[in-house]
């Protein structure tokens, strides 16, 4: 029996043994207790064997002791009282006689065989069926908090692998010599070796691989669409499913973590030259810690009273912990990087009062302008963007008012407006704020929705509601102008827009009215006008972003770059740290021709 | 709680007193549990590196607030924020506030008379003990009329009168800044409509962030939906739909009474 194999029949518990005379299975399943029970008999008297989910003897009940090395009878199934025993098979270790069940796996009967003989651990399957059979491990699932109690807490949802899990998951990469998985990932992780590395059992090894081109592993393996990205291009997917990356990847940053074996990287001599990070989120950290490895001194300004951008204020605790925000933080910290909070850069600094002081600026403050539709009673109360709802539960942490002081937006009939994962992000923070039924209105159909699979998936899961192809065309107010309801419009997919997903062309008088007494508005971000304001001369495209090189990510305004949302509008927190990356690169670049230049001089 | 105690904290930020305009604001967090609120500054003294804001205690955090001794240290003070107030010479000005609306009037005042503006400043208070920055406004406005709601001080009754007087006798007055209670506002609003004169309003709508994130200050200026933080706080008065802001900044009223509760409890 292949190694791996057996793992996964140790630890999984839910297989199910069968008897191969009747159709009795030898699951028990009592309180939280899952066990197998056989019937034995030993010198002539019977006695109940139970086996534990791993097949180690559990407790035998029986009016005579058994000694270790003393070999049953007979073993018999509890409800026909056959006889399990294969005259044709003995036991692979020490030659006794074995009992044979069917055990039922990736969707096959399998003879499995018990070693009769106590103390003797083998079981397992015969080299001949082995051979018949070429078992497949099929894509791990993450443990995750049961649904029913995680809608009452903030808790995180999925619980992570065990190191067993990810073994397992990580014995199902083909190691590819040409892997895809590494085009599919904007900052080009090395995945075959990291998961190499997993697969001996080198957890600390394989987050270092990781950490050498991504800085945040801990925070993508929750946020990345690893299903678009990596995971889409795995060559697995194409016939079953691809290999759980990013529970891999969250699995090594988490063991890290948690095992204390994170070191602060070897920062080169410094260079005595400045850079300023503009906005403390993904792709600012990322230019941050590549460029402090490099030995520049970095100083990181972030506009709002607590560090990481998006990580803080937009996704919400269950989905990604702050306290691993935090850590993420204080590692660039230790590493020497200089953060100032409470900086909005445009009103207190511009962009040239930086340049003045440091060699490079990194412009990476995001999309920050919240989206409305512009339709009527958009200004009701108890009508909220997204960012709004968000930072008021994530930043100021409204949802334990009052012993934070800022209120807490609560509906029992809660509408949210679009289909991206910061809907989903709204839709269950207000389930788990005290609504009762939570509704996504989305104008394209299920296949179109641009959130993450899993995020989708949970969504379900916790008993969100989904109004597909429908879109709101006013919001009615009460007397005191407090949403009461909203009247929507349906929709049906046309002809596929620029952006490839079908355009939604709504349908004539299929007006109809819902219900709701709070709604979220949750379609997308603008760009945020301070700092242009104040810089006149950065260049800004058709859509209001900034426009850079896209190969240096440098603006036209000389050693001023740019990333992330403020130049390509709302995209992923890995795209953001791409940009970073490719900053972080070309700013490394031109400054030490410069400072070589400077000292040749 | 004596009600309306104005305070006048004076906050040693020397980056911001560099560079904070009249008009623009600043938020502050007391605490680590604190809401972020905003407060529009009343004076500064870039040279001391100092900024100064008045405020009535009205809620939670303005409460916390009075609790602080001289000396004490504020959690968070962002800013500058919003957009300074268009100030230039244009002639003969009126600057017209109530209550602690008055805080700011006189920042904005003073720039105008250092733009040159002849500036006629009418301040309003609900009563003389309520009065403040009097005798600074008295060295920044060529003219001055005080009011009090029930006569205790000045002439008795609203700003809108002195302003309806000075409507009705000049006709050079060029501009009209207005900052108070929302309700006063709306009534300048009204009245200067009539005879056509540009109004000037700073709302003060409920933020968050304070940075143009959240939209939460979102107002209704002629049709469109603006936000306060990064398109204001000033707006042409007769543009701005107040009933949607009243409705909008009544919105946490019970919330903000709980959570004063749920301090002193």
């Amino acid at each position: 029996m292949l190694e791996q194999d057996v793992r996964y029949l140790k630890y999984k518990t839910y297989l199910s043994f069968y008897c191969p005379h009747c159709s009795n299975t030898f699951n028990v399943e009592r309180k939280h207790e899952k066990s197998l029970i056989f019937n034995a008999r030993y010198k002539n008297k019977d006695l109940v064997l139970k086996l534990s989910p791993f097949l180690d003897v559990f407790d035998i009940k029986a009016s005579i002791p058994i000694k270790m090395g003393d070999v049953l009878d007979d073993l018999l199934c509890p409800q026909c009282k056959k006889s399990l025993i294969d005259p044709d098979v003995k036991c692979g270790e020490c030659g006794s006689n074995v009992g044979k069940a069917i055990v039922s796996a990736y969707a096959k009967l399998i003879p499995f065989y018990f070693c009769l003989k106590h103390g003797c651990e083998w079981h397992g399957i015969t080299k001949e069926d082995e051979k018949k059979i070429k078992l497949k491990i099929p894509r791990q699932d993450m443990p995750e908090q049961d649904q029913r109690l995680r809608i009452d807490n903030f808790q995180e949802v999925p619980y992570g692998y065990t190191s067993e899990l990810a073994l397992l998951e990580a014995g199902r990469c083909l190691q590819c010599k040409k892997p895809r998985c590494v085009e599919g990932c904007p900052v080009n992780v090395d995945i075959p070796s990291f998961i190499a590395l997993i697969a001996e059992e080198k957890f600390d090894a394989a987050v270092k691989k990781i950490k050498e081109t991504n800085v945040l592993p801990s925070v993508c393996g929750r946020v990345c669409p690893q299903e678009s990205q990596c995971e889409a291009k795995c060559v697995l997917g194409i016939k079953d499913e691809p290999v759980a990356i990013g529970r891999l990847e969250r699995f090594v940053a988490d063991y890290e973590r948690k095992m204390d074996l994170v070191k602060i990287p070897e920062i080169r001599n410094n260079t005595n030259q400045k850079i300023a990070v503009i906005g403390s989120g993904p792709g600012g950290l990322t230019i941050a810690a590549d460029m402090r490895k490099l030995g520049y001194e970095v100083t990181i300004f972030e506009a709002l009273h607590e560090t990481g951008g998006v990580l803080t204020y937009g996704i919400p605790e269950f989905r990604l912990p702050k306290s691993i925000v935090q850590f993420e933080i204080d590692y660039l910290k230790k590493m020497g990087c200089r953060i100032e909070l409470n900086h909005v850069i445009g009103n207190i600094l511009t962009i040239d009062e930086l340049l003045d002081h440091f060699d490079s600026v990194y412009i990476g403050v995001g999309a920050g302008l919240p989206w409305f539709m512009g339709i009527e009673g958009e200004s009701l109360g108890n009508v909220f963007s997204a960012n709004e709802f968000l930072t008021r539960m994530n930043l100021m942490k409204a949802y334990r008012f009052p012993e934070y002081d800022t209120p807490m937006p609560k509906g029992n009939k809660v509408a949210v407006i679009g289909g991206g994962n910061v809907a989903m992000d709204c839709a269950r923070t207000a389930l788990r704020t005290g609504a009762v039924e939570v509704t996504i209105v989305y104008r394209r159909s299920r296949n179109e929705l641009p959130a993450r699979s899993e995020e989708v998936h949970h969504a379900d899961e916790e008993g969100i509601k989904f109004r597909l192809l429908t879109s709101p065309v006013r919001y009615i107010g009460t007397d005191t102008s407090l949403v009461k309801g909203m009247e929507c419009i349906k929709m049906e997919l046309g002809e596929p827009d620029s952006s490839g997903r079908r355009r939604p062309v709504p349908i004539e008088n299929s007006n109809f009215t819902l219900d709701c007494d709070m709604v979220i508005v949750a379609i997308g971000n603008g760009p945020n006008p301070i700092i242009f304001q104040s810089t006149p001369d950065l260049k800004l495209n058709k859509r209001g972003y900034i426009e850079v090189n896209p190969k240096t990510n440098e603006t036209p305004k000389e050693f001023v770059y740019a990333g992330g949302d403020i130049v390509t509008g709302s995209a992923t927190v890995i795209e953001a740290m791409g940009a970073g990356r490719i900053a972080a690169n070309a700013m490394h670049k031109k400054l030490s021709t410069l400072s070589k230049k400077k000292n040749s001089l | 709680m004596a009600k309306g105690t104005i305070i006048r904290f004076d906050i040693s930020a020397p980056k911001i007193a560099k560079k904070i305009k009249a008009g623009q604001f600043v938020i502050i967090r007391v605490n680590e549990t604190g809401e972020r609120i905003p407060l529009t500054v009343a004076d500064k003294d870039d040279f001391a590196g100092i900024i100064t804001i008045i405020f009535q205690v009205v809620g939670k955090t303005t409460a916390l607030m009075r609790s602080l001794n001289e000396g004490d240290i504020l959690m968070d003070v962002v800013g500058p924020l919003g957009r300074p107030a268009e100030v230039e010479k244009m002639g003969t000005v009126v600057m017209v506030g109530g209550g602690t609306g008055v805080a700011i009037l006189y920042h904005v005042a003073k720039a105008f008379k250092e733009a040159g503006n002849y500036v006629i400043g009418i301040m309003g208070a609900q009563e003389k003990d309520m009065l403040i920055l009097e005798n600074e406004m008295r060295a920044v406005c060529n003219e001055i009329v005080v009011t009090t709601d029930d006569g205790s001080y000045g002439e008795r009754g609203f700003v809108t009168q002195p302003l309806k007087k000075y409507l009705e006798e000049r006709f050079d007055i060029k501009l009209i800044y207005t900052i108070g209670p929302i309700i006063m506002m709306k009534n300048v609003c009204k009245l200067t409509e009539k005879y056509n004169v540009k109004t000037m309003v700073s709302l003060n709508p409920i933020m968050i962030d304070g940075t143009g994130m959240c939209g939460g200050c979102r107002v209704k200026v002629n049709n469109e939906t603006k936000f306060c933080c990064v398109d204001g706080p000033d707006f042409i008065g007769h543009e701005v739909d107040f009933e949607e802001l009243i409705n909008r900044n009544s919105l946490y009223l019970k919330q903000e009474k709980d959570s004063l509760l749920y301090s002193i409890r």
